[in-house]
């Protein structure tokens, strides 16, 4: 029974966006834990071993290709989904009352989106692409001191700034993210519904408050 | 009391509309909202002026015909009601009221406020029945249906097929409509050994006509008249997705 044209469907559609986004989910979990540890206050020792361990593994760097894929396709979704919902509605209401019936975050996530793409590029201009460079295809071990780049690049309140907007963005991304994944993969249930509205709440505060103090206790000086 | 209305005038499908304003003067605050476009109409006519073309037909709320899109709210300000169920006593004396067809682009106007929404019809046939003679009320009775399930099918079969939800959404999706179909009859036994393919079928016509998708907002179970959940559209990914991704 199974139809070739699943991902062209708008379940399909729907599937596919819950589906990487719960795994971009899983990446920040990661991403959150190993730069908390420059808050060791060891030299970045902890964070340095940890750090190359990510991008010097065989598996994890093969993981890496599936995360930019997650992220892209998530992207390309994104956009394909926005503008199939433009285009449905060719004609705009002239009178429209949206906060009535929905939260202005659930409706902008393509913008949330957008805000949230340039903020990745941005910041893998700053750290991932650099060394990825340095380290080529072949001398993975030859990486830069992220720990100290770091330390230089939050030296600057501009980027502070930017960073810590990217983290509130990510915050309202996963406030309907989140639960929205669940919903689209089917899963909605009594049981356990309030389990995941509640966990959601709890990521989506969580996750983007520890990424915004790392840039703002090393502007602070807080981390050595 | 006295209403100033801003209401949407388009001559055909093809043409370009516009809002236009009216002021209805002596509307009794217990008439419904569309007892007062009659009123309205009644004063077009008597001006010798093109009356305003809206659907409507029960008036008790439960044709699912009318169809106005009120103040930028499907159906109006009230919860759980359609615009035949709305009274003025609900506005303001002399309040400025905005009345706008469905906006979609699988819902093309055909006159003024009335739209088409045989995309919906073709929806139904595309899988919306059992395709077996299940018999009378009597052997329906003969096959044992959980309560739980029972009343779960009997609140999506509420669905009156109005359209409010596609009109709420911000992206036109028609999610909320078809998942409560898919569900109603997904919910009984008799419903079970077409129930892979109709969810195929009527999604597959869901997107051949045009409609949005849907990104878990929740406007649409906010406005439906009939107050479906969005628990329907759930079951809907569940049971599309069983059917194409692991069924045979």
């Amino acid at each position: 029974m199974a139809q070739s044209a699943l991902f062209k469907s708008s379940i399909g559609k729907k599937f596919l966006m819950g589906l990487t986004g719960l795994f971009l989910i899983s990446f920040l979990v990661i991403h959150a834990a190993i730069n908390s540890m420059i808050w060791f206050n060891d030299g970045g020792e902890t964070f340095k071993k940890w750090g190359s361990f990510m991008g010097t593994n065989p598996i994890i760097r093969a993981m890496e290709l599936v995360l930019v894929a997650g992220f892209i396709i998530h992207i390309v979704d994104g956009l394909l989904l926005w503008k199939q919902n433009r285009d449905a509605r060719p004609v705009k209401y002239a009178y429209s009352n949206p906060p009535a019936k929905s939260k202005w975050y659930s409706r902008s996530m393509g913008l949330l989106g957008t805000l949230l793409l340039i903020f990745l590029v941005i910041h893998s201009a700053h750290f991932w692409i650099p060394n990825r460079m340095q380290q080529g295809l072949t001398d993975w071990h030859n990486e830069i001191n992220l720990y100290g780049r770091m330390l230089e690049v939050f030296k600057n309140p501009l980027v502070v700034a930017i960073y810590v907007f990217g983290c509130i963005s990510l915050f309202w991304h996963l406030l309907h993210g989140f639960k929205s994944a669940f919903q689209s993969l089917g899963v909605n249930h009594t049981k356990y519904n309030q389990t995941i509205e509640y966990a959601g709440i709890a990521f989506s505060v969580v996750i983007p408050l520890l990424f915004a103090l790392m840039p703002i206790s090393i502007y602070f000086g807080l981390v050595n | 009391m006295k209403v100033n209305l801003k209401v949407w005038r388009q001559k055909n499908n093809k043409a370009q509309g516009a809002l236009k304003d009216y002021a209805v003067d002596g509307v009794n605050p217990d008439m419904s909202f569309l007892e007062m476009i009659d009123v309205l109409n009644e004063q077009l006519i008597s001006k010798n002026e093109e009356p305003v073309a809206f659907d409507h037909d029960c008036r008790e709320g439960i044709c699912g015909m009318c169809s106005m899109y009120i103040n930028g709210r499907a159906h109006g300000p009230l919860h759980g009601t359609t615009t035949c169920q709305l009274y003025m006593r609900h506005f303001k004396d002399g309040e400025t009221i905005y009345v706008e067809p469905w906006r979609s682009k699988a819902f093309p106007v055909v006159k003024d406020l009335t739209v088409d929404r045989s995309a919906f019809d073709r929806i139904i046939a595309a899988g919306g029945y059992v395709g077996v003679n299940t018999g009378q009320a009597q052997d329906a009775n003969t096959i044992p249906v959980e309560k739980e399930n029972a009343e779960k099918a009997m609140d999506a079969a509420a669905c009156i097929g109005c359209g409010a939800c596609v009109a709420a959404c911000p992206n036109s999706s028609a999610m909320l409509f078809v998942s409560a179909k898919i569900s109603h009859l997904a919910l009984f036994p008799q419903g079970q050994p077409e129930r892979k393919r109709r969810a195929i079928n009527m999604v597959d016509q869901m997107d051949e006509e045009g409609f949005g998708n849907c990104t878990n907002i929740g406007a649409c179970e906010a406005e439906c008249p009939k107050e479906i959940k969005l628990t329907n559209i759930a079951r809907m990914n569940r049971d599309y997705l069983t059917a194409t991704l692991i069924e045979e």
